[in-house]
């Protein structure tokens, strides 16, 4: 067995899953030696700018492109017209509509791509931009969901506009997508009638946007020699590009490499194809040359991938101690002028089934609507686990609503609806089976540690004193969430089953490089990939190379978004790592001439059982599989799998937010905001700290002021980064993090993933608290964002203001 | 299209002489012709300080330079921070204390603090706040970024760091 | 991102400026810090066909005092501003108010006769100058004036400044020992234009206000004197009673543009709100 020191240096050297291993991709990054798309060059390479409509709706007249193409330096200008004979005018979304690649004969919302550039710089390229002429001639514009099914609403999509059914069934209307409904509807509404006690919200989750630092783009270069066609682009799912850019094009699969290099943050901004790259590429055909296109800010912020667009309405049954009996909602969905939301195939509404959140609630019925509008297209993006982030909204905010109805505090009542651990795993009414939790320790460790007493008594004291001029909130959350899409049954993206990989090879030298099908954009993990190997086969991380986003070399996944590494790739890593480990035993039992059943697995060895001082380290092991292997067995020693999961993994948490509100300004600051997460097995705190941080901050973001309005004739305000808020060190809160471990019982390592949990449970915590400041007062809901005007004009509203 | 001008200025310690039109941005500069891609674009409105560099011993925006307005500048971008094959005690901050996540907004980071300690080499927490506030992160919320500022403003001073980065060399090429 | 193309021009001398400025008229703008001017070009909102450069004129730099004045050169930075020691003495407002000011890259290039001549109600120094009773000098072809900063500012992006005039130096009378002040902005994050802000300068004597001086920031076309409040406080002390007044009067004076800061009725109110900031502040201030 060796003695404690030599064990605890081998458990060093092997930086395995539970150690705060410093990151193996921070030396380039810290030198600006990243390789980000923009820092792609190739000789020969031309830039695309894209020209994009001023109007929200209007039909297209014409475009002339004459003065244009004069200009010294452009290449081409393509339009629909160019792009129709090769079928490339529209392109299929991930939900099973088409958006128009550009403009084909009307535009549906404002900056919708209408021509592409080509020219020798993006100097050039921008002059010329100006000169491509477009006559419009506007259509009024539909931007309220909840108007864009009256009858004598403006038909948005003509394109489809005889079409009765869409990709999830009947539509209902001209500017309606889809209806998707789950629960047993009758069975709830008896219990509604029945109730002794109900409540409604209705509420607004705004539309919001990611908006990573890094804005799309991608260098598209066709070799018309090889007839090989090489992409660069922002995209966090590498391998799905690869497959919609072989279906678009007809080359074959084989001929085309995606490659996601280092990638300026993606949190869902990064996952569709959008009409951009498209452009690019056709460019590149045609042309024969590398073709760059990188948008602006303002196009990434009025054209990528919008977040969230909900209009909820929540209702919940209970009897008058709070216990919950059943939940009934609907939802209105904004999905802009196309269907772009990226989400599984067969769920138009993402997860959000998983609105009954945390707590024992025995009925439940979802309905939502889908609609069209005259805005961009997306809804599935910014770290929100496909709708999981209005689905805990939701929920937390119809839990808080009951408790104020009844007088029960906040915290309480969640702990009378918690799902006990011993009911895991737990099928919900909506169809979820839960793998595991156990939320009532969590949630009182976060009590205790803010003295959630003491903060209670604080308030009532500070609600005593009419001269306060200080509100003071406390919001307390508990979210369970849905991550690691996932089981191929039930997931896929364009058909291809939600599964990922990971193949790695062992050198003779006892290095290795592992390769897994998804892309990290700043969640670490050249360096906790590793660390899952090293537990797993007994190699040291720091001499195992990973690597990902290269479709020619990585093997086939479904990318990076929504909390599915951990969980899915994760597993392929560890079972992988299981297959070297398991060849590795028989050979170290060869070399010991020993039977594999009489070696033992020691953290970097096998040991012959009963015989300590015998063992075979796996670096001995790796050079022998290349020359001294056991009859029968293959030389090498490498291992790929594919992994399929059996249930998507569901990560917990307890937050509790502290905040005040001045009353005459309303201004806020948050005092102190505490996050328990569970994510189950922790591979590397350090990095999970750093997600929470990251998560925390950008719910802040999105609770206290982002917001993309419309006004009435579709156009979009505030898309810049003057309006659009994205907080700066000033106005970041301090975070404090805190864990419990309740691994996910289905999973190879059982860890459940995170880096999504605290901006779902984050944003939920802030209004929570926004809210409980005022409740005092008979105020049950707020919509965000809480900004300073608008927490004002609650605040006047009632009566607290001087003016 | 206006007549172009030929600009010298010194880079990381090295004169450079660029030719460029008057309007030509020094982010474009520096990365498409001086092939320094190191500082990043990530807005056009100049709000978001990912290309920021050291600018005659200012933390500016490069974004909103001309390159004409460089003439005779020294100028320092997050490139030329590692000098003899050591690291900053800034960029060994941010790795030691977790205060990158997706790199895009570090070297702006970097070149802001570094600026920042030359001016003020014992700042508090809620300094370093203020002083950095000129530069956005989505990845991080700020919290480790600050911690890196005070470990280099530690080592800077000459105070005991602890230092269990495996990878505290600068890589050379 | 890209401006349109322009001739760029550096004089080496406020002469050689002037003289750059009255060639190509209304063709040229002047390049200060470039953080106002660059983004407007960047967007295609200003396309100037000649663009001259003050980056080179020494002339227009310095703080200090003489006679009883403080004068600051027109390309003197906010970082500048906030790091003079002479400022931090004798005119801290100046000093409270810059530091409010965008963030701190910004403030390396951006000047103080930029932020002036450009004539956006959004900026700062406006008002801050208005409170401290500041004038102007104004240089160009026919010699140099000098102009009070009440009334230099007429409209949105319109000042006193002539075609062919540079700003070149700021005058203030040195404030009083003991004079009060504060600059309360009111944001939404740092770095962004102030909803509503109040500068205020004030003097005590015997236990009451004298020489009251509010102007405000971004709420009407220009920034704005609150002189109806300046008189309700005159010879008053700073009660609870004359403090509402005189907030009143201000809020009276105002006529904001809404945006996504908020709307009029907002804007009206965080200007009487940072007014009855500013005026406690400096109250505490003047009596220490």
């Amino acid at each position: 067995m060796g003695n404690l020191d030599t064990n605890l240096d081998r458990l060093a050297a092997l930086e395995g899953m539970g150690c705060s291993r410093k990151r193996r991709e921070d030396p380039r990054f810290i030198q600006g030696k990243g390789t980000y798309v923009d820092d792609v060059k190739m000789p020969g390479m031309l830039f695309g700018v894209m020209v994009r409509s001023p109007y929200a709706h209007a039909r297209v007249k014409k475009i002339d492109k004459s003065r244009a193409l004069a200009h010294p330096g452009v290449h081409a200008v393509l339009t629909a017209d160019d792009l129709k004979p090769l079928k490339l005018h529209w392109m299929p979304t991930l939900a099973g509509d088409v958006q128009a690649v550009l403009a084909d004969e009307k535009v549906c919302f404002q900056n919708q791509e209408v021509a592409f550039v080509v020219a020798d710089d993006r100097y050039v390229a921008a002059d010329a931009a100006e000169l491509v002429e477009v006559e419009y001639e506007e259509l009024p514009a539909v931007v309220d969901p909840l108007t864009a099914l009256a009858a004598d609403a403006p038909v948005i999509r003509e394109d489809i506009q005889d079409k009765q059914a869409g990709a999830h069934g009947a539509r209902k209307h001209p500017n309606h997508i889809f209806t998707w409904q789950v629960g047993d509807k009758d069975k709830t509404d008896r219990v509604f009638d029945n109730a002794e006690v109900t409540v409604t919200q209705d509420m607004l989750y705004p539309r919001v946007h990611p908006c990573p630092l890094e804005t799309c783009g991608c260098v598209a270069s066709f070799d018309k020699a090889r007839g090989d066609l090489t992409v660069y682009i922002t995209s966090q799912a590498p391998h799905v590009v690869r497959t919609v850019v072989g279906l678009l094009s007809a080359i074959p699969e084989s001929k085309i490499r995606i490659i996601s290099p280092d990638i300026g943050g993606g949190f869902g901004n990064k996952v569709g194809v959008y009409p951009g790259y498209v452009t690019s590429i056709v460019a590149s055909i045609v042309l024969g040359r590398p073709v760059k296109w990188i948008e602006s800010r303002a196009e990434n912020l009025s054209s990528t991938a919008f977040a969230r667009d909900y209009h909820m309405s929540g209702e919940l049954a209970a009897d008058r101690d709070g216990r919950i009996k059943a939940l009934r909602v609907h939802v209105t969905a904004d999905h802009g002028a196309f269907d772009a939301c990226a989400d599984p195939t067969k769920w138009p509404a993402g997860m959000f089934h998983v609105c009954t959140g945390s707590y024992a609630i025995p009925n439940a019925f979802v309905s939502v609507d889908g609609v069209y509008t005259n805005k961009f297209p997306g809804g599935v993006a910014y770290r929100c686990s496909f709708r999981v982030t209005e689905a805990v909204y939701l929920i937390e905010r119809m839990v808080d609503v009951l408790a104020q109805k009844l007088g029960i505090d906040k915290a309480e009542i969640r702990l009378r609806n918690f799902i006990r651990k011993e009911q895991f795993p737990y099928t919900t009414p909506l169809g979820l089976e839960y793998d595991s939790g156990d939320y009532e320790p969590a949630l009182k460790k976060v009590l205790a540690a803010v003295d959630y007493p003491g903060l209670r008594a604080e308030q009532a004291a500070r609600r005593a004193d009419p001269n306060a001029e200080w509100l003071l909130g406390i919001g307390v959350v508990n979210f369970t969430e849905i991550v690691g899409a996932g089981p191929s049954k039930m997931c896929d993206i364009l058909g291809v089953g939600m599964f990922d990989s990971c193949e790695i090879r062992v050198h003779p030298d006892g290095s290795a490089i592992a390769r897994m099908g998804t892309i990290t954009q700043g969640q670490g993990h050249q360096t906790t990939y590793a660390q899952i190997i090293a537990s797993e086969a007994g190699i040291p991380a720091s001499v195992i190379t990973v690597e990902e986003g290269d479709t020619s070399t990585a093997p086939y996944g479904l990318g990076t978004y929504g909390s599915r590494s951990t969980p899915v790739a994760g597993a392929a890593i560890a079972r992988a790592s299981r297959k070297i480990r398991e060849k590795a035993r028989q050979i170290a039992a060869h070399l010991l001439e020993a039977s594999p059943g009489d070696v033992e697995f020691d953290l970097d060895r096998f040991v012959l059982k009963g015989s300590p001082g015998q063992f075979k380290t796996i670096k001995e092991v790796a050079w022998a599989a290349y020359n001294n292997v056991p009859d029968g067995l293959e030389m090498g020693l490498e291992a790929v799998d594919y992994y399929d999961p059996p249930n998507f993994t569901f990560p917990f948490g307890a937050y509790v937010c502290v905040l005040e509100v001045n009353r005459y300004t309303g201004e806020t600051r948050v005092r102190r905001f505490y996050a328990l997460d569970d994510c189950g097995t922790r591979i590397n705190p350090m990095i999970i700290e750093g997600q929470i941080h990251g998560g925390l901050t950008e719910g802040f973001a999105v609770a206290m002021g982002q917001e993309l309005p419309y006004d009435e004739a579709g156009n979009l305000l505030g898309a810049t980064l003057m309006d659009y808020f994205v907080p700066t060190s000033v106005e970041t809160p301090h975070w404090e993090t805190d864990f419990t471990v309740t691994p996910s019982p289905h999973h190879p390592i059982g860890a459940k993933g995170v880096a999504e949990s605290p901006h779902v449970g984050s944003i939920p915590c802030f209004t929570a608290a926004m809210v409980d400041a005022f409740a005092h007062l008979g105020v049950t809901h707020m919509n965000m964002p809480h900004n300073a005007y608008r927490v004002w004009q609650q605040c006047r509203a009632l009566g607290l203001t001087r003016q | 299209m206006s007549k172009k001008i030929m600009v010298s200025f010194n880079l990381n310690g090295k004169e450079t002489d660029v030719i460029v039109e008057p309007r030509e941005l020094l982010i474009h500069t520096l990365r498409e012709k001086c092939l320094h891609t190191g500082p990043h674009i990530g807005c056009e409105t100049s709000h978001c300080g990912a290309c920021t560099v050291d600018f005659n011993g200012m933390s500016v925006k490069s974004c909103t330079v001309l390159t004409v307005q460089a003439e005779g500048a020294e100028v320092l971008s997050v490139e030329g921070l590692a000098q003899g094959g050591e690291l900053h005690a800034l960029q060994e901050g941010f790795m030691q204390e977790h205060g990158l996540q997706c790199g895009f907004c570090t070297p702006g980071m970097l070149m802001r603090a570094y600026r920042l300690l030359q001016e003020n080499p014992d700042p508090s927490e809620e300094e370093i706040r203020y002083w950095m506030a000129g530069n956005l992160c989505r990845c991080t919320g700020y919290q480790n970024i600050v911690k890196a500022v005070q470990y280099a403003a530690r080592k800077l001073r000459g105070e005991a760091v602890e230092t269990s980065h495996p990878l505290m060399t600068a890589d050379t090429h | 991102m890209i401006p349109r193309p322009f001739e760029y021009h550096a004089p080496r001398s406020l002469p050689e400026a002037i003289a750059l400025l009255s060639e190509y008229g209304d063709e040229a703008k002047l390049l200060a810090g470039g953080h106002s001017l660059l983004p407007m070009m960047k967007l295609r909102f200003a396309e100037p066909a000649h663009l001259i450069d003050l980056g080179k004129l020494s002339e227009l730099k310095g703080i200090r005092e003489s006679g009883g004045e403080i004068r600051i050169g027109a390309m003197t930075t906010e970082n500048e501003l906030i790091w003079s020691e002479l400022l931090q003495t004798k005119c801290p407002l100046i000093v409270e108010g810059a530091r409010q000011i965008s963030d701190p890259q910004v403030r390396y290039r951006g000047t103080l006769g930029g932020d002036l001549s450009h004539g956006d109600p959004g900026n700062d120094h406006p008002a801050l100058m208005m409170a401290l009773g500041a004038s102007f000098v104004l240089a160009g072809g026919q010699g140099e004036r000098v102009v009070p900063a009440d009334g230099f500012f007429l409209g949105t992006y319109t000042t006193q400044l002539e075609p062919g005039e540079i700003m070149t130096e700021i005058r203030i009378p040195t404030p009083a020992p003991g004079t009060g002040y504060c600059y309360a902005k009111l944001k939404r994050k740092t770095g962004d234009f102030a909803t509503a802000a109040a500068a205020v300068t004030l003097r005590i004597s015997a236990g009451a206000v004298s020489d009251v001086r509010i102007a405000l920031t971004n709420v009407a076309e220009t920034a704005l004197r609150a002189s109806d409040a300046e008189h309700a406080l005159q010879g008053k002390p700073l009660d609870d009673a004359t403090l509402a007044e005189a907030v009143r009067l201000a809020m009276a004076a105002c006529a904001p543009v809404a945006d996504l800061r908020g709307d009029a009725e907002y804007k009206t109110a965080m200007a009487g709100e940072m007014t009855r900031r500013a005026l406690t502040s400096a109250y505490m201030r003047a009596l220490h």
